[in-house]
């Protein structure tokens, strides 16, 4: 009957080496006994075995799983893989049966070793041991981990602590990092490690973080368990902390508010002087709009967007209200249907910078959901509340001609609720009887899933624009007759 | 006055910071220092490299860069009209005290806020000046959090984007009208316009040019927020709504709940109480319903009479018991969805079961040994061998949950 006694360092390649011949050989795992770790670096005293290791595969999750529980301390991790991995040969599901006993069980031990591992990483505490010639500093630590985790979380130090050199001393294996080589040892005594000063900042950090207001000391042994205390420089504060801490926070309530010092009338002096780089753009009206609050929309969107353009163009555009990118951005149409419009202007040659642009609604109505806004059409109510802004910035600008962009902008515009189909390349008459050239908006026309019907409406858009285009380059007076026939 | 000792500074700068919740170093670019000219790594995910006794982790050095400031909100400890001690930091002590307790493995990073003194902008660009020497001068390549001002000019966000593994910009109170009366300097429009700025500057970072190159990353770790909790009066419900309002808006990776705590020197305005930490926990587990679980808002608040979540109970069981007709559910059969819903039931158990169950039919021990609170769980599961019976309409079954109740204290 085989027993195998593994190495302590390299005791994850040498477990699979072992499994890996054992299962070619089809030795049943009641046949094997796995000693805990030795010094030796022997394998087998069972010379009949095949001393090369075959190839066998196995589940990639059984591997991490195994590389895992190899370095738990438990005696009995080496039989429990093996007896396992025998029975996955047979069954290969075995793997994803979570309520399997066995697999339970590894599982367990692999959260053991997992948690030990991160506690490593946590916990280990270096002090400064000098700095050589070249100027590369040295740093040394001693730790009592609970599993033997010193070897598969040497690594993690490796990648973080490279310019330096570093030493993790443990009762059990010890880690050695020097000029870039990184070795074990096992078995070390305790080192002399000399005194550090940042220790005594990194402990009036500890004592100053902490609010003597909210004591939860069980929380703090849960995850920062008792056992690890004694090698932390910082846990030495903590029963002052806790003792003191009912006492403080009775001070703090206790304490009457005292007066403002003296410097507060000169600090508000300062503070009514500065500037944001954030505002200073735009006039009375745009600030207006942006403190809006006439409905409820503001309460939930970034910030209103107002209209964008000289105030002496002769063409307004409208389109209904900003989307997420335009709430976002706190500029007009530079979203997806923003984007399309500008594509279909170019083509017609209507140059938007030379146009007022703007929307029926200033704020960003939306459901929000996960990680998106869903866009909600405004209703009557709340456009007729913005339409008070519309209303001033077509005072302000003027325009000869308005495009209508939408239901929710013809409305606003003309007052009729009508469908677009039929209204759509018409003019109709606005406030203070300025003509308005209704069309649809492009958001309606990037909705469209029929093919022909997207193309159909697009081309009606796109002759829309282009009349609004020779408008504005002509200053013309445009005839609807002409654009619907278009 | 005499010079200050860097650890007079420390004690005073920590003890500012420490009202501020956020605390992760997780979900950032991975990288380490593994060519030998540089210092530090990051994994991805968090470590925590000590707790405090308030059970709060402490995993970076949170500290002001200085405690002045010339806003005055009431909440703050730091406030101008507070009589605290006042210290600054220069930019090297911070970028040798980080770079100190990195390389002695007690932190993950830095992050860094700060009163503000003379104006945003110059703020700002102090704590820019401390990122930028530690990533250029130290070659420093663990995680740093910088807290954004939300008045300071776009160019130095733009900057300390590209610096930090996370930016910040706190909501400080659930609704736009708390902030204007506790917070008079702030804007809410100003913050939201902020964090907005934050979000397309991190989008358009993610673009690939022409050439397929890929600009350099912004904020790799996203950004996040916090909300002082029980200052003022605002309910769980409008809390939770303006939490997701901020997550769809702005891609939030965290909304922090910050039980509002006594402060030394407190303002007369604010409830010096005990810190609600029983209701800052409820709202922590209603936000992880609505993130991960797929519940909706009115789902969780909806059925409570007063806007607030049920203390004694969580809210996913209250929810339960308010929708008992769905119950038990089977486990062997359930969709995805609703085994989410089962009381105790966690993302990882779920995965658990459906994993198993295609294989076979699960059964009441199955589920204990996948780690499964069943204490809680087996009133609102069936499965082989197992049926809750009478106990899923139990009258009683929310006192077997809900904590006995407490004598009133005398004193």
């Amino acid at each position: 009957m085989p027993h195998v006694v593994l190495p302590r360092i390299g005791t994850d390649t040498a477990w699979r080496d072992a499994a890996r011949c054992f299962l070619a050989a089809s030795v049943p795992p009641d046949r094997i006994t796995w000693g805990d770790t030795s010094g030796q670096k022997g394998l087998f005293d069972d010379p009949a075995l095949p001393s090369a290791p075959t190839a066998v595969t196995v589940p990639r999750a059984f591997l991490s799983m195994a590389n895992c529980v190899v370095w738990h301390s438990d005696p009995s991790r080496f039989a429990r893989l093996y007896s396992f991995l025998w029975r996955l040969k047979q069954h290969p599901h075995l793997m994803s049966d979570r309520g399997d006993a066995e697999l339970a069980r590894l599982r367990h031990m692999e959260k053991n070793v997992r948690r030990c591992q991160h506690k490593m990483k946590a916990f280990v505490r270096f002090r400064d041991t000098g700095t050589d010639s070249s100027g590369r500093r040295s740093f040394a630590a001693w730790f009592e981990p609970t599993h033997h985790t010193v070897e598969p979380t040497a690594q993690f130090f490796v990648r973080r602590f490279a310019d330096m050199d570093w030493q993790i001393v443990t009762p059990d294996i010890s880690a050695f990092f020097q000029n870039g080589q990184l070795h074990f040892k096992q078995d070390l005594e305790r080192p002399d490690l000399p005194e550090d000063a940042s220790e005594a900042l990194w402990v009036t950090y500890f004592r100053n973080i902490f609010n003597p207001a909210r004591l939860k000391v069980q929380a703090m042994k849960s995850e920062m368990p008792q056992k690890y205390w004694k090698n932390l420089p910082e846990a030495a504060a903590i029963s002052e902390l806790v003792s003191a801490a009912p006492a403080r926070a009775r001070e703090m309530a206790r304490n009457a508010p005292t007066l403002p010092p003296a410097r507060v009338a000169s600090i508000r002096a300062q503070q009514s002087a500065n500037t944001s780089a954030w505002t200073g753009d735009g006039g009375e009206l745009e600030d207006a709009i942006r403190a809006c609050d006439r409905c409820a929309l503001h309460k939930n969107a970034t910030q209103a967007v107002v209209g964008v353009g000289p105030r002496q163009a002769n063409l307004m555009i409208v389109g209904e209200q900003p989307g997420d990118a335009e709430d976002l951005s706190g500029l007009p149409f530079v979203g997806p249907a923003g984007k399309l419009f500008d594509e279909i202007a170019v083509q017609v040659g209507l140059d938007r910078n030379k146009a007022f642009v703007t929307n029926a609604v200033k704020h960003f109505k939306f459901l929000p959901r996960g990680r998106k806004r869903i866009h909600q059409r405004p209703d009557a109510g709340e456009t007729e509340h913005c339409k008070w802004w519309l209303d001033a910035e077509l005072r302000a600008v003027r325009p000869s001609l308005v495009l209508a962009m939408g239901s929710t902008a013809a409305f606003s515009l003309t007052g009729n609720k009508r469908g677009l189909k039929e209204r759509r390349g018409t003019i109709e008459s606005g406030p203070g009887c300025v003509s308005v050239l209704i069309t649809y908006h492009p958001a309606y026309l990037l909705h469209l899933q029929d093919p022909a019907t997207r193309a159909a409406a697009t081309a009606a858009f796109r002759t829309d624009l282009q009349a609004a285009a020779a408008f504005a380059s002509s200053e013309g007076v445009v005839d609807a007759k002409e654009i619907r026939s278009v | 006055m005499a010079k200050m000792t860097i650890e007079q500074k420390l004690a005073i700068l920590s003890d500012a910071a420490k009202y501020d919740a956020s605390c992760a170093s997780s979900g950032s670019d991975k990288r380490d220092s593994r060519a030998g000219k540089s210092l530090g790594s990051n994994e991805g995910s968090g470590i925590c490299h000590a707790y405090a006794p308030d059970g709060r982790c402490i995993s970076l050095l949170k500290i002001l860069m200085t405690n002045f400031c010339i806003y005055d909100c009431s909440y703050c400890i730091n406030r101008s009209s507070s009589n605290v001690a006042r210290a600054r930091f220069s930019v090297d002590e911070v970028v040798q005290l980080t770079v100190e307790f990195y390389r002695r493995n007690y932190i993950e990073g830095l992050f860094l806020s700060s009163g503000i003194i003379r104006s945003p902008d110059a703020t700002m660009l102090d704590m820019v000046r401390i990122a930028r020497k530690l990533r250029h001068v130290e070659n420093f390549r663990g995680y740093i959090h910088l807290k954004t001002i939300p008045d300071a000019a776009p160019e130095l966000i733009a900057e300390a984007g590209l610096l930090a593994d996370r930016l910040s910009i706190n909501v400080e109170m659930p609704t736009d009208a708390s902030v204007k009366q506790y917070a008079p300097e702030k804007s809410p429009q100003q913050i939201r316009r902020a964090m907005a700025d934050v979000r397309l500057r991190k989008e358009s970072a993610g673009d690939r040019s022409f050439s397929g190159k890929r600009p350099p990353r912004f904020a790799p770790a996203g950004q996040s927020t916090q909300m002082i909790i029980g200052a003022d009066a605002s309910t769980d419900t409008t809390v939770l709504h303006q939490s997701t309002r901020l997550y769809s808006g702005y891609r939030l990776k965290r909304v922090y709940y910050s039980a509002f705590s006594p402060i030394p020197d407190a303002s007369a305005r604010l409830p010096l109480i005990s810190p609600p930490l029983q209701r800052e926990h409820r709202l922590y587990q209603a936000d992880w319903l609505l993130r991960f679980y797929g519940f909706e808002l009115n789902e969780i608040t909806g059925h409570r009479p007063d806007g607030n979540l049920d203390l004694d109970i969580d809210p996913k069981l209250a929810w339960a018991l308010a929708h008992r007709d769905l119950f038990p559910v089977d486990i062997n059969r359930a969709p995805r969805e609703l085994l989410l819903r089962v009381p105790g039931f966690g993302t990882k158990t779920v995965k658990r079961v459906l994993g198993t169950r295609r294989h076979r039919t699960l059964r009441y021990d199955d589920l204990v040994r996948m780690g499964a609170p069943m204490k809680k769980a087996r009133a609102f599961v069936t499965c082989a061998g197992w049926t809750p019976g009478g106990l899923t309409d139990s009258e009683n079954l929310r006192a077997r949950f809900a904590p006995p109740p407490e004598q009133m204290s005398l004193f």
